[in-house]
């Protein structure tokens, strides 16, 4: 229980933070909607194209946005020089990941929660079924779990913005897809048997690197 | 130190032949040390000179590359998680986070640390420190120095029986240097060992016990302050940099 409730101040501390300055939230709210219009005017009306290119368009979107989010989960932290601050709590790093990786779920989350409704109404498609909620939620789960631990590897290097994309999309790259047929499958109205076995991947795929994640951070972290 | 008491549990902090290297750099080359319970060390040195790894070393944001650390009789590679709660940080940079109010920083950080009666205990520091009227601000909107006072009510919270300063001054008007001094030892635990670098000789001089200088990630003076004055600190200082240039 401990390990719990201080991985969630760490994640009230971020989520008070960015009520506070909304920096990232709408810098990223603006980007995926503008990614989503442009893609739509250069697509047309056509809703067989759309169909087929929309998963393509929503995992594009939910990417780069998630890159720019996770991208400033541990700036911030450096910048402010509060990282070392941390590091000197009575934690363990580990928790330090939770907090930081729940935070930045919660983020990725409220951003697909307002992006999704925007997408279906600017495709004209029903994106509210709760195979597709499905999908995005545990591929955002996946995608958060290896974008804390590189954001964390990140924030040391000079060119940070660039390393973590270099690092960290073609490590994401097998979850993206998996979601990319699992959402077009789903956007199709396919039954969850059609979809069980892309599912089952991104399921793997989160297990693993949650928990390859969780073991690493502490040597990510300490220099 | 060697005034400290020949028992085991007479140190506070205990390091012997402590190394840190940053690839090819050697920041700290070989730190033999003890500080006894209650007392204050001064570490004086140029800049470069390995004070501030040290300090990051012993507070466990950083690990030692080599040598035996013990804090409080615990090992610092092994029992880093149980010693934290022991040690109170202040360095040059804050810890704070300049979007949250001075209360809600303090308010997570007591969290971080368990801190009981945390409410109480945020008013009692901040009172300590003199920043009770700015106390809902937002720590951006407040001066360096003001930044600095709430640093040191950060890290008084948990009461620790351990204070590492890096360069604490930093900052800080004359009225705050000395409300730092005082609240260090105001608390009532009287045992709390202190440990601070600084370039300024005199305060540190003033306030210290036991004065080490540093140089080139080696300790290169070590004396009692009861032995020195600021003319023979000033000398010992030159002369020991010098010496190891």
């Amino acid at each position: 229980m401990r390990f719990w409730r201080k991985a969630f101040v760490i994640v009230w501390k971020d989520i008070i933070s960015e009520i506070r300055t909304k920096e990232t939230i709408s810098s990223v709210l603006v980007f995926a909607i503008l990614v989503i219009v442009i893609f739509n005017f250069a697509f047309g009306a056509n809703q067989e194209t759309m169909i087929s290119v929309a998963p393509g368009i929503l995992w594009v979107t939910f990417a780069f946005a998630g890159v720019l989010s996770l991208n400033r989960s541990f700036i911030v932290e450096k910048e402010e020089y509060c990282l070392e601050g941390l590091m000197a709590c009575p934690v363990s790093r580990e928790v330090i990941y939770v907090g930081k990786m729940l935070g930045s779920l919660l983020f990725m989350l409220f951003i697909e929660a307002i992006v999704l409704p925007i997408f279906a109404l600017l495709f004209n498609l029903a994106v509210l079924s709760p195979q597709l909620i499905t999908v995005t939620f545990l591929t955002t789960l996946g995608f958060v779990a290896v974008g804390t631990l590189f954001s964390a590897l990140a924030v040391n290097t000079k060119a940070r913005e660039l390393v973590l994309p270099i690092l960290f999309l073609p490590i994401v790259a097998p979850i993206i897809i998996c979601a990319v047929n699992a959402s077009g499958l789903a956007l199709a109205g396919e039954p969850w048997s059609s979809l069980s076995s892309w599912l089952q991947i991104i399921v793997a795929f989160d297990i693993i690197f949650l928990v390859a994640s969780f073991l690493v951070f502490t040597f990510v972290i300490e220099e | 130190m060697k005034d400290a008491g020949s028992s085991p549990q007479a140190w506070a902090i205990e390091i012997s032949r402590l190394t840190k290297s940053f690839g090819n750099h050697l920041a700290l080359g070989g730190i033999d040390l003890k500080v006894g319970r209650g007392q204050t060390l001064a570490i004086f040195g140029p800049n470069g000179a390995g004070k501030t790894t040290l300090i990051k070393v012993l507070s466990t944001i950083m690990n030692p590359s080599s040598g035996e650390v013990l804090v409080d009789g615990l090992d610092l590679k092994n029992s880093a998680q149980e010693i934290r709660p022991r040690i109170g940080v202040v360095t040059h940079q804050t810890f704070l986070y300049s979007n949250l109010t001075a209360y809600e920083n303090l308010q997570f950080y007591s969290r971080m640390f368990d801190v009981p009666n945390f409410k109480e205990r945020i008013h009692q520091v901040v009172a300590m420190v003199g920043m009770t009227p700015r106390l809902y601000d937002r720590v951006g909107t407040l001066s360096r120095g003001m930044q600095q006072r709430l640093s040191i009510a950060r890290a008084l919270l948990h009461k620790p029986a351990i204070m590492l300063l890096d360069e604490p001054e930093t900052g800080l008007d004359q009225q705050a240097v000395s409300m730092l001094w005082r609240s260090l030892k105001e608390e009532e635990l009287e045992q709390r060992t202190v440990i601070f670098t600084s370039h300024g000789l005199e305060r540190g001089l003033d306030v210290c016990d036991y004065v080490v200088i540093l140089d080139q990630g080696k300790i290169v003076f070590e004396q009692p302050s009861k032995a020195l004055d600021l003319a023979g600190l000033r000398h010992a200082y030159q002369d020991s940099t010098e010496a190891a240039e």
